[in-house]
């Protein structure tokens, strides 16, 4: 390429400030990024991604610093140029996207007024050709009402239509380069879609260059022309996206590649007539007055998991609320071993209550942070097993064992010393020290990397065989399905619209809403998006696929 | 809108439900003021006989109980009372007015309160408002020091010093205000708001910490948000970022500090009132304490109460007001 490339980092070191002392954050990078071209930049948590995408941009969050290396824009020096200079640069010739439209959204303000903003103040447009301008990328990103969803505030719009609109107004300027930083990991995975496939489009249409940070390689398989793979702050490997996807070179890079590999044996079918562990029976529950579960039935049969899959507000947790009588249900009841359980917890005895245990989706706020790991597996311990002083120590021993966690070194440490997928560890000892029947594990992965969250699913599958535990897996990643359910249930809007043995869900002919979920998981494949947008009509994706049923 | 309305319409019921029991709250403390009105009227020359026949004439002799309903029910009427030292033995006290209800004798107190604090609001809350704005914008520099410095070194001066310091520079090395604030009734209003000018600032020293302080913590406790970052990646000017993007959503805990302050500039200003001989409603309180003229203090409290819940109330529905998941529900 004999043009000068738009972005030139070179050598680029960031530092991160806690504790009084700078930690490296990223290691001497390199990035060239050509005029229109789309970079995916992927990596674990923590891996610093996002970290050297606002670097680019010539800008360090709080408590962050560049410590050696440069970082030009189109022949800018953006290290040494002024304040002013950096403004005048940034929202006209370099937008950002950032992961949370809800959150980076002004709460205070119409979407508009934010739209208009940076055109208006750079002198680029004036306000009215600038809504103008708007409509029409609103148009173009194929949001719904594109005249008129400009005018509401951020809350009155839903997360995906947000996640376009902000990818509009980083459009507002027309800008040389944006940087999308995890702009759908937030999203289901039907809306992802759309939000793929409108920023596709629209980087393509005004051939802006771009960055795109994500951990989801399915996902950067479908954006990027090349793909630049970060491991704790160190360069892994890049290369052009179909060569990195067909012939990796590196063992980490390897290793991402198969992750999504784990997948547990088939279990026998379920005996016919045999009791049901818990069975929920034609349950309706509502939040106050406004209804959120019809007629909700399943079973889940001793030793088996199964996965309640759906989007957003599909009802999934609520379910679980109501199995744990945490919400009472208006209607219809909960069975634990062919006998009813009361439907609020209060009235439930010691012995229903141990029964039924919960894994969370976030551990860092599901741990009591004052709390030693010791503690908090103990206290269940002696709560529901009345164990107390060398019995008790023996069993959190024998339970932090269980976990893959050397007891000698975790007793008395806090949550806060352990790691993302250790505290998840620890929700599960917590889990089993009531020695319950059943769990109920609510999106306990989502919010671990690929590789731990694998380990985490291998654990709960082993304990599973040992104990003969039975699981209800909240789950809305089909791959996480796939990996360890035995049934699948579908839900959609408070309603079961499908369910069945795994391996009946995942071969055709599905239910309509089904075969949606399924087809919109991201494959590695880089022409799955223009494959399935082709076969889905490209005009009529997600909310229309959704509609027609 | 209709949410709003019912959430304004139950804030108004809690505070007519708060001001019944600091009524009852009101009365009891009152009446167990050491020492009575007929003790303190009489003097030495108090006899058990003289005292009983001032209390029967004052109805202090009936239960307690009976004698909060009649008040309640005068007060509900819109009849304060009449003051005992008005009532029969207006010669035995100092105070000497045509005004003979409670109502009469507080009304012009109450205005000329209600003025100064009115004049004192407009210097202050835009002061402290902009000096916070700023203060968050220079945050950590020599500028927020001083600011932080100079707020907090007036709020920690009594009153009346802050008062005396004024008068010092304002009124006797430099005549600019008068050091004296005795207004009265039909004075033209230019000369009002110049008399009321240095008891004004000297409260706005007092009242403008807090507000500068709480509008720089809101704006600053926000500057991390996403949306501030993402409006400084639009490349907007620092000042645009705080007062269009941060302010805004700053406003529920700035607003909430304004009304405790504006509540205090109607209920804790007898010193300065004192300083500058302005008349208003603190003095009259302080003199009906001191004579224990029962139907007064328990006026003046039942005003003060008030001012404070409809202040309060105030700023809860501004605070909820301000809020757009409210203003523009889905």
């Amino acid at each position: 390429m004999s043009e000068e490339p738009l972005v030139k980092m070179r050598d680029v070191w960031l530092e991160g400030r806690s504790d009084e002392t700078w930690n490296p954050i990223i290691n001497g990078v390199d990035l060239t990024l050509a005029k229109g071209e789309v970079l995916g930049l992927i990596g674990e948590s923590g891996a610093g991604k996002s970290t050297l995408g606002l670097a680019a941009m010539g800008y360090t969050r709080d408590g962050v610093r560049i410590s050696k290396g440069s970082v030009e824009f189109d022949g800018i020096d953006l290290l040494t140029a002024s304040a002013a200079v950096k403004r005048e640069l940034l929202g006209k010739r370099i937008a950002y996207v950032a992961q949370s439209a809800a959150a980076s959204f002004n709460p205070a303000h119409q979407l508009m007024d934010q739209h208009v903003e940076g055109p208006v103040q750079h002198g680029v447009m004036g306000r009215g050709e600038s809504e103008e301008d708007g409509m029409e990328l609103y148009r173009k990103l194929r949001l719904p009402n594109p005249d008129e969803i400009g005018f509401r505030y951020p809350h009155q719009v839903s997360g995906g239509q947000l996640q376009r609109c902000m990818t509009a107004m980083a459009m507002s300027c027309r800008p040389d380069l944006i940087i999308f930083d995890e702009p759908t990991t937030a999203l289901d995975v039907t809306t992802q879609i759309e939000v793929l496939a409108s920023i596709r489009d629209i980087v393509e249409q005004f051939n802006t260059a771009a960055i795109y940070i994500t951990h989801d390689l399915a996902v950067v398989a479908q954006m990027a022309d090349r793909i630049k793979v970060l491991l704790k702050g160190d360069e892994v490997e890049t290369a052009d996206t179909r060569t990195m996807l067909s012939a990796p070179t590196q063992e980490y890079t390897k290793s991402l590649w198969a992750v999504r590999s784990f997948e547990r044996p088939l279990k026998p079918a379920v005996q016919t007539g045999s009791t049901p562990v818990i069975s929920v029976q034609n349950v309706d529950a509502s939040y106050g007055t406004v209804p959120v579960l019809y007629d909700v039935s399943f079973d889940l049969h001793a030793g088996r998991t199964v996965a309640v899959v759906g989007e957003s507000g599909s009802g999934k947790s609520t379910t679980a609320r109501c199995i744990t009588g945490l919400l009472p249900p208006k209607a219809g009841q909960i069975m634990l071993d062919g006998q009813a359980l009361p439907a609020d917890y209060r009235k439930r005895s010691k012995d229903q209550l141990r029964q039924v245990q919960m894994i969370y989706q976030m551990a860092d706020t599901a741990l009591n942070p004052r709390m030693s790991i010791g503690q908090i597996i103990a206290r269940p311990v002696e709560f529901y097993l009345g164990l107390k002083g060398a019995e008790k120590r023996r069993r959190v021993d024998a339970l932090l064992e269980q976990i893959e966690l050397e007891p000698s070194q975790y007793y008395h440490r806090l949550p806060s010393e352990l790691s993302g997928g250790q505290k998840q560890r620890i929700g599960i000892a917590r889990a089993l020290a009531a020695e319950p029947k059943f769990i109920i594990c609510d999106e306990v992965t989502s919010a671990l990397d690929q590789l731990v969250a694998e380990g985490i699913l291998r654990l709960l599958a082993r304990l599973q065989d040992e104990l003969s535990l039975t699981y209800m897996f909240i789950t809305h990643d089909l791959a996480t399905v796939k990996a360890i359910a035995d049934e699948v249930v579908v839900m959609k809007d408070g309603r079961v619209v499908e369910q069945g043995p795994k391996q009946e869900m995942f071969t055709p002919p599905h239910h309509a809403y089904t075969d949606l979920l399924l087809s919109s998981v991201p494959e590695m494949d880089p022409d799955w998006l223009t494959n399935l947008l082709t076969e889905r009509g490209v005009d009529n994706i997600g909310d229309a696929a959704v509609d027609k049923m | 809108m209709g949410n709003v309305l019912t959430i304004i319409l139950q804030r108004l019921a809690l505070g007519l439900l708060t001001l019944l029991i600091v009524s009852i709250v009101i009365f009891v403390a009152v009446n167990l003021l050491p020492g009575n009105f007929a003790e303190a009227i009489l003097g030495q020359g108090a006899t058990p006989d003289a005292i009983a026949s001032i209390e029967r004439d004052l109805g202090l002799d009936q239960p307690l109980v009976t004698r909060y309903f009649q008040w309640l029910g005068g007060v509900l009427r819109g009849d304060l009372g009449t003051s005992f030292a008005q009532a029969n033995f207006a010669s035995f006290s100092g105070t000497t007015s045509g005004a003979t209800t409670i109502a009469e004798q507080i009304a012009p107190r109450f205005g000329n309160t209600m003025f100064l604090a009115m004049i004192t609001a407009a210097i202050a809350v835009p002061f402290s408002i902009i000096l916070g704005i700023l203060a968050a914008l220079y945050r950590n520099t020599v500028f927020d020091r001083a600011t932080n410095i100079f707020t907090l070194t007036s709020i920690s001066s009594p009153e009346f010093f802050l008062a005396y310091i004024l008068i010092l520079f304002l009124a006797v090395l430099n005549p600019i205000f008068p050091s004296l604030s005795n207004i009265f009734e039909g004075m033209p209003f230019s000369e009002r708001v110049e008399k009321s000018m240095l008891p004004a600032l000297t409260l706005t020293l007092v009242v403008t910490a807090h507000m500068m302080r709480m509008t720089r913590a809101a704006i600053i406790n926000l500057l991390a948000s996403p949306y501030i970052e993402m409006a400084r990646l639009k490349g907007l000017s620092p000042m645009r970022v705080i007062v269009k993007h941060a302010l805004p959503n700053a406003l529920a805990p700035i607003i909430n500090v304004i009304a405790l302050n504006l509540a205090y500039l109607i209920t804790g200003v007898v010193v300065v009132e004192v300083v500058f001989v302005y008349p208003g409603i603190g003095q009259l309180f302080v003199d009906s304490v001191k004579i224990r003229d029962i139907p007064v203090v328990q006026a003046c409290c039942l005003i003060f109460a008030t001012a404070f819940i409809l202040l309060n109330l105030t700023a809860d529905i501004m605070s909820i007001l301000s809020n757009p998941r409210l203003r523009h529900p889905k």
